[in-house]
């Protein structure tokens, strides 16, 4: 009974280990996550529209990854790659709504 | 045959896009709505008033600031300045042999387009073309020195009338459009423009600050400011508004820098020069 119970738990012990390292961000996972964000930011470069926000994202993601912790520098760069997917479309829609606001 | 020849036309009228106001250039109509459009809802205050900024809204702020004004802040840049202005550079030259009138009580006319370079500029660009032609460095854009010369190039000009011409070339209209498409778009994270603080909500109070009228907004600068700490320049402030909306500034003096101060100067036109200025 109690040989049993080992085997149980290792077998329980064994599978969520191997999920865990299924599941775990990798250092290629981040800096293809990176990649993209930068590329993001540097498209809203080209606008002359970058917020700061992008910035410290891509800063705290790059610390992250430094630290060895690569779901966290995932995250982060995800969201500097939102917040520049934000600032492209905010530039490409007062491309011409900037009119609305002139004093006539 | 004919018949066709005027469907044709009347297809292309159609299909073509309504041009509204907002695409043809014209600078003395825009001026004029500006000052309209600031006078009508700021009746009491006197035209030439709107220079002094957030002053000019408030009226326990502008008693603070002619208490502080009997001891200006900007009097040591003042000082500074006139020194720096009448030292010779390395070669015997000084600032005076670059400019109209010797230098002195030409605040007024800057920014212009240069038809040479199809290029606005700015008195601090101005400068440090003397500089450079003179075979000295160029000064920081932002703050110090170049705040110091201007501040008394500004203080020699007191009182004069803003007379910023926009010359009939396409590139200066080009210039004045690029300025005003800048400081009426919205930028940052927090979703602002130059206009949304500064013509849909002067006399507001963002936090403890109280919001400038655009209209004269340029007329006391370079300004000392309290949350500076000291003093700043044009491209200072524009950089430090970019910011506070969660924008990545331009590089001082930057092509657009330039544009917005050449659009805001044109709209400031006839208004008094004030600068060097002091605000919270």
């Amino acid at each position: 009974m109690r040989v049993q119970a080992l085997i149980r738990l290792a077998v329980v012990l064994a599978a969520t280990g191997l999920a865990t390292a299924a599941l775990a961000a990798s250092a290629d996972d981040f800096q293809a996550a990176y990649a993209k964000a930068e590329a993001a930011k540097n498209q809203a470069g080209a606008l002359k529209n970058q917020w700061t926000t992008t910035d410290t994202e891509l800063k705290a993601a790059k610390k992250a990854a430094d630290a060895g912790n690569f779901d966290e520098a995932i995250k982060h760069a995800q969201e500097a790659e939102a917040l520049a997917n934000a600032s492209i479309a905010q530039a490409k829609e007062q491309a011409t709504a900037w009119k609305n606001a002139v004093i006539r | 045959m004919r018949r066709a020849v005027v469907l044709a036309l009347a297809l292309l009228c159609l299909a073509a896009p309504p041009v509204s106001a907002a695409d043809s250039i014209n600078p003395k109509a825009d001026s004029k709505a500006f000052r309209d459009y600031f006078t009508k809802r700021f009746p009491k205050v006197p035209l030439n008033d709107f220079v002094n900024g957030p002053y000019s809204m408030d009226a326990d702020l502008r008693k603070q600031w002619v208490e502080i004004d009997a001891f200006p802040p900007y009097q040591f840049a003042l000082d500074k300045g006139k020194q720096m202005f009448e030292t010779p550079f390395k070669n015997g030259k000084t600032y005076a042999d670059c400019f109209p009138n010797k230098g002195i009580g030409i605040r007024q006319n800057y920014p212009y387009f240069d038809a040479k370079s199809g290029e606005v500029i700015t008195l601090d660009v101005a400068l440090n073309q003397c500089r450079q032609a003179n075979g000295e460095e160029p000064l920081d854009y932002t703050k110090d020195d170049m705040a110091a010369l201007t501040a008394y190039m500004a203080f020699t000009s007191r009182g004069k009338p803003f007379d910023i011409k926009i010359p009939n070339d396409p590139r200066a209209l080009a210039a004045y459009r690029n300025g005003e498409e800048y400081f009426y778009t919205r930028r940052g994270q927090l979703n602002f423009s130059c206009a949304s603080c500064h013509v849909q909500s002067p006399g507001d109070h963002i936090r403890t600050e109280v919001l400038a009228p655009a209209l004269g907004v340029v007329a006391a600068l370079p300004i000392y400011r309290s949350e500076w700490g000291g003093m700043g320049t044009t491209s200072r402030r524009l950089i430090t508004c970019n910011s506070q909306v969660r924008g990545v500034p331009l590089k001082p003096e930057d092509e657009l820098y330039r544009d917005v101060e050449y659009y805001l100067s044109y709209m400031s036109n006839g208004l008094p020069i004030s600068g060097p200025g002091a605000r919270p």
